[in-house]
């Protein structure tokens, strides 16, 4: 099975791997307090890594390599490209807030970073269930540690904790779903998988018992209700930079993981898995945001709005398969896949103004603490602004055009009761605009607590300026993210 | 570049400039800047009005260019007889709010004059965009510098009001966005509103649409009984918030029921024309009684505007020709009178800081020069011939009495309750001895006064006095969108 190994497709993630423990051990010889040359070594591999996967995802080929056992296609790609570019930001944004809480003794913010960046990118690329798991694993158990990275604080210690036991446990649920369809299908490769189960020769109920779990495993690495309890204690607990490196890129590769499973593996079990993302849709929709209202804490009402936003990502996965036909799934999933990506911009500019906000000593993660910003500092405070608006889908910012996509893959499918879960969607988003225009409120409307300028440095300026500018300018142009998210969808799901 | 977006760009591009270098160290350029990008903006819409060719119905200074091609949306703007008076409507307001915020503003001016610039541009979106989506976006838009606005110069219980107007709109508008994408599905993949004009749709899914745009349209008019949002706004408001939320983003939702309800969903248009009728004169009736008894001048004229705006909605669901184009005619002269009567009551405010009718009395004495303006005004806010006012009024009441005798009664009466509580709160407020000592200490309007109330006081005298420019423009568009409403769209 090795004579075809197509190492080109694996570039990237082997640079990545490379230049991970490269990094690691030129760290040792760092004296800089900052960790200056580590940072610039880590963001330029980022850096090289986002443009190889940008080029191949505008190739657009789909290649297989070692086997069948990974793929590099268009949507791969693409999610890979902009996860890498999710973690740079989140290393812009989190290195002075790292340095200023004795996070930086060590280089592991960033090697932990890179091969959490590197689980993402096998998560995404695999085509194996065990790849996939491998991937899941590595990213979560860097992420178990980066949350721990400040270990004398005894709440990070704890949200580690919470995160490692229930974390353990979801893998745990998605391995055991796993084993069931192996044991069912007798194979762990995806695409005869898929064959297997759409002859029809195997028994349903064995594959929907393997399907529960999966689902329920997935669903806990994307925090939807039920499987949501260790998000908003998480969220709370971790530094706040770690919290954005764990709420931010790592939902690109939970959506290509269930693009890989349910789709690419599973779509002939549509009609069941989808019943089951609809209950956890409508139950994220509903709890996520009704518990945001209520939420003080800035870093926890955004993990409640985090679950009602996924929500809205389930909504477009399960508009795919109407009947068992599939003309729709392309249409549906590359909505799902818009919405994943403007979400997480937005997720990146609004933590990237906590970690602004941050002094020593100061966590800045109340929603009182962000009184009056607009008179400290207008730039900011119009970034933070537009972020909530585009959260809230107001027009014309991006996220309006992910719930309109979504939205439109829903009523488009025709399922019965369509219109009855949109109406529903858009409530429960009105709801949830009551909390994001809090948010505004308390910058416009509120006199400020404290007169301290906001001050930054060039680098955190700058990009999160542009990454402001990127949620207002793909509001009135967004044609070509859609169109990307589109073609991407298509090709992988042609194949 | 066409005129469309150059009237629509010009005031967004200013507002952006003062957004992103203005400061109140130097306010008095920004304000500078704001008139000068609020006259600019007005003098690009005038050739619209210059080139307009009244004999035809349809859309005229068309633009059209892909703009999102995976949901097939273009960026498509014209307007005919029905909305173009309303881009110029947009315009000249914001020239007046920015006059009017002159001297009030003395902090962040530069984002309160960005913020009006700003939703101008968003407004002439809405009255110019033939493309649902576009429309949409534009009509969403424009809470938020709205809510900025209110919540950040506002009164009081400024946050209260705030939040209440946007999530009151969000409401409805949402569900209208459902709307639209239920249509872009039926009709195979577009959001061209000629498409959905010509798209037959049975009567269910006539009357789901028809409610779904009432819960958008009706919230922003406002319509008894889902006005209640109207008067703690408007009294929260800054002055300019109120002058531009009465003048033009009530139009919104009336224009919304002539581009969008009416010939989308004829059918449920007709079927349920009882109830909008019903609903507009509860509105004429009810609502005229209860500003009656309002002891605060602007809530008196916000329920005044909700009396007024029943008309309009009236006018519409009457389906003939006069009453429809006294309606538009009443949103036109109720933009100029409703923004006069507001920005009076400004003039006050920055003087006494009470809102209150107790508060003053007699204040002709001290300031005879404004009371001349206010008694204008008022008498056009009742509707006397001559003024605005009367023009709309007469034309939906003829146009009702063809309809029905007993609507066209119950309408007239409004009149008198008009009358009744506009010149009772001139009485209070303008008339007789002085009333008190604050009353007795006011200087009388300024330059920049004058100038601001004597603008508004041609455009309603002009309006009064020579309505042919404004009928005379809309004759045909709403001859056509009658013919149009009147064809069953139900499938054979």
């Amino acid at each position: 099975m090795f004579e075809k190994l197509s190492i080109a497709a694996v570039y990237p993630e082997m640079l990545l791997a490379v230049m991970a423990i490269v990094i690691a051990m030129v760290d040792l010889f760092v004296k800089c307090p900052r960790r200056t040359t580590t940072y610039a070594l880590s963001l330029l591999t980022i850096g090289v890594v986002a443009y190889m996967e940008a080029v191949a995802a505008t190739q657009g080929q789909t290649v297989y390599s070692f086997g069948n056992m990974v793929v590099s296609d268009a949507m791969g790609s693409w999610l890979k490209c902009f996860a890498a570019l999710a973690v740079m930001v989140t290393l812009v944004y989190g290195r002075p807030y790292a340095a200023e809480r004795d996070m930086l003794r060590g280089g592991e913010l960033f090697t932990l970073g890179l091969f959490a960046l590197l689980g993402m990118f096998v998560m995404i690329s695999g085509n194996n269930f065990l790849v996939l798991y491998l991937g899941l694993e590595l990213l979560t158990l860097s992420s178990y540690a980066l949350v721990a990275l400040r270990r004398d604080s005894a709440v990070a210690s704890e949200a580690a904790m919470k995160y490692f036991v229930l974390g353990a446990m979801a893998s745990g649920f998605l391995l055991y779903g796993l084993s069931m369809l192996y044991g069912a299908t007798g194979s762990l490769d995806i695409s005869t998988v898929f064959k297997a189960v759409a002859s029809g020769q195997i028994k349903h109920q064995v594959l929907v018992l393997g399907v529960v779990f999966v689902v329920c495993g997935l669903a806990f690495k994307f925090g939807v209700v039920p499987f949501h309890m260790w998000i908003p204690d998480v969220y709370q607990g971790a530094p706040t930079a770690i919290t954005l490196m764990i709420g931010g890129a790592p939902k690109l590769a939970a959506f290509a993981m269930t693009i890989r499973l349910l789709v690419e593996g599973l779509l002939p079990l549509a009609v069941d898995w989808q019943q089951m993302l609809m209950v956890l849709a409508i139950a994220s929709l509903l709890i996520g945001n009704l518990a945001a209202v209520a939420q003080t804490n800035l870093k926890r009402m955004l993990a409640f709005s985090t679950i009602a936003q996924m929500g809205f990502v389930l909504i477009g996965l399960l508009s795919g398969v109407v009947n068992g036909n599939t003309a729709a799934a392309a249409n549906a999933y590359s909505s799902s896949m818009f919405y994943v990506i403007t979400y997480v911009l937005t997720t990146l500019a609004t933590f990237g103004i906590i970690l602004l906000l941050a002094r020593e000593g100061f966590e800045s993660e109340e929603i009182a603490d962000l009184a009056g910003l607009n008179q400290r500092s207008p730039l900011y405070a119009g970034v933070m602004a537009a972020c909530m608006f585009s959260l809230a889908g107001v027009p014309p910012l991006v996220g309006f055009y992910a719930k309109l996509s979504v939205l439109q893959a829903l009523i488009a499918s025709g399922q019965a009761g369509a219109i009855v879960l949109a109406v529903f969607a858009v409530m429960m988003s009105l709801i949830g605009a009551f909390y994001y225009l809090r948010i505004v409120k308390v910058m416009y409307f509120d006199a400020p607590i404290t007169a301290t300028t906001v001050s930054a440095g060039a680098d955190v300026r700058v990009v999160l300026s542009l990454n402001g500018a990127l949620i207002l300018i793909l509001g009135i142009l967004p044609g070509g993210l859609m169109a990307l998210c589109a073609k991407a969808i298509v090709t992988t799901l042609g194949t | 570049m066409g005129l469309l977006s150059l009237a629509i760009w010009t005031p967004i591009l200013f507002g952006v400039i003062l957004l992103a270098f203005g400061r109140d160290e130097h306010a008095k350029v920004v304000r500078w800047i704001a008139l000068i990008g609020s006259v600019v903006s007005l003098a690009v819409t005038l050739p619209l009005f210059n080139h307009f060719d009244v004999t035809t119905s349809a859309l005229q200074f068309v633009e059209k260019s892909m703009w999102i091609e995976r949901f097939n949306v273009f960026y498509h703007l014209g307007v005919d007889g029905l909305s173009l008076w309303f881009v110029l409507l947009t315009a000249f307001i914001t020239v007046i709010v920015v006059i009017a915020g002159w001297e009030v503003i003395t902090e962040r001016v530069n984002q309160y004059m960005g913020a009006f610039l700003i939703l101008s541009g968003l407004m002439i979106g809405v009255f110019s965009a033939v493309d649902g989506m576009l429309f949409y976006v534009f009509f969403e838009a424009t809470l938020i510098p709205m809510y900025l606005i209110i919540g950040v110069w506002g009164g009081p219980n400024k946050i209260y009001a705030a939040f209440k107007f946007f999530l009151y709109t969000l409401l409805g508008s949402l569900l209208m966005l459902i709307a639209l994408i239920y249509l872009y599905t039926q009709s195979g993949g577009s959001f061209d509103l000629a498409t959905w004009h010509k798209l037959p749709l049975p009567m269910s899914a006539q009357t789901l649409l028809f409610f779904a745009f009432f819960a958008a349209f009706a919230v922003k008019v406002p319509m008894w009984p889902v006005h209640t949002w109207l008067p703690d706004v408007h009294v929260e408001a800054p002055t300019g918030g109120s002058a531009v939320l009465a003048a033009i983003m009530l139009k919104l939702g009336a224009y919304g029921f002539l581009r969008f309800s009416m010939p989308i969903a004829p059918d449920a248009a007709h079927e349920y024309a009882w109830l909008m009728i019903a609903l507009s004169l509860v509105a004429v009736v009810y609502v005229g009684l209860v500003a009656m008894v309002q002891e605060d001048m602007k809530k008196l004229v916000a329920y005044s505007s909700v009396a007024h705006m029943g008309f309009v909605t009236l006018g519409f669901f009457i389906f003939n020709d006069i009453g429809v184009s006294g309606a538009v005619v009443q949103m036109i002269a109720h933009g100029f009178v409703s923004a006069a009567m507001f920005l009076s009551i400004g003039v006050l405010y920055d003087r006494v800081h009470s809102r209150e009718i107790a508060a003053y009395g007699g204040v002709v004495n001290t300031m005879p020069k404004f009371a001349a303006f206010a008694l204008l005004f008022g008498m056009a806010n009742c509707g006397l011939p001559g003024t605005a006012g009367f023009v709309g009024e007469w034309m939906v009441i003829l146009g009702a009495i063809k309809y029905n005798f007993w609507v066209g009664f119950a309408a007239a009466s409004a009149l008198i309750f008009g009358a009744a509580y506009t010149l009772w709160m001139i009485k209070r407020v303008y008339l007789g001895p002085v009333g008190n000592d604050h009353v007795k200490e006011l200087d009388d309007i300024n330059c920049r006064e004058f100038l601001m109330l004597a603008l508004l006081a041609i455009a309603v005298l002009a309006m009064g006095i020579f309505p042919k420019p404004f009928t005379d423009v809309m004759d045909v568009s709403v001859a056509d969108l009658l013919k149009h409403v009147a064809i069953s769209k139900l499938p054979q």
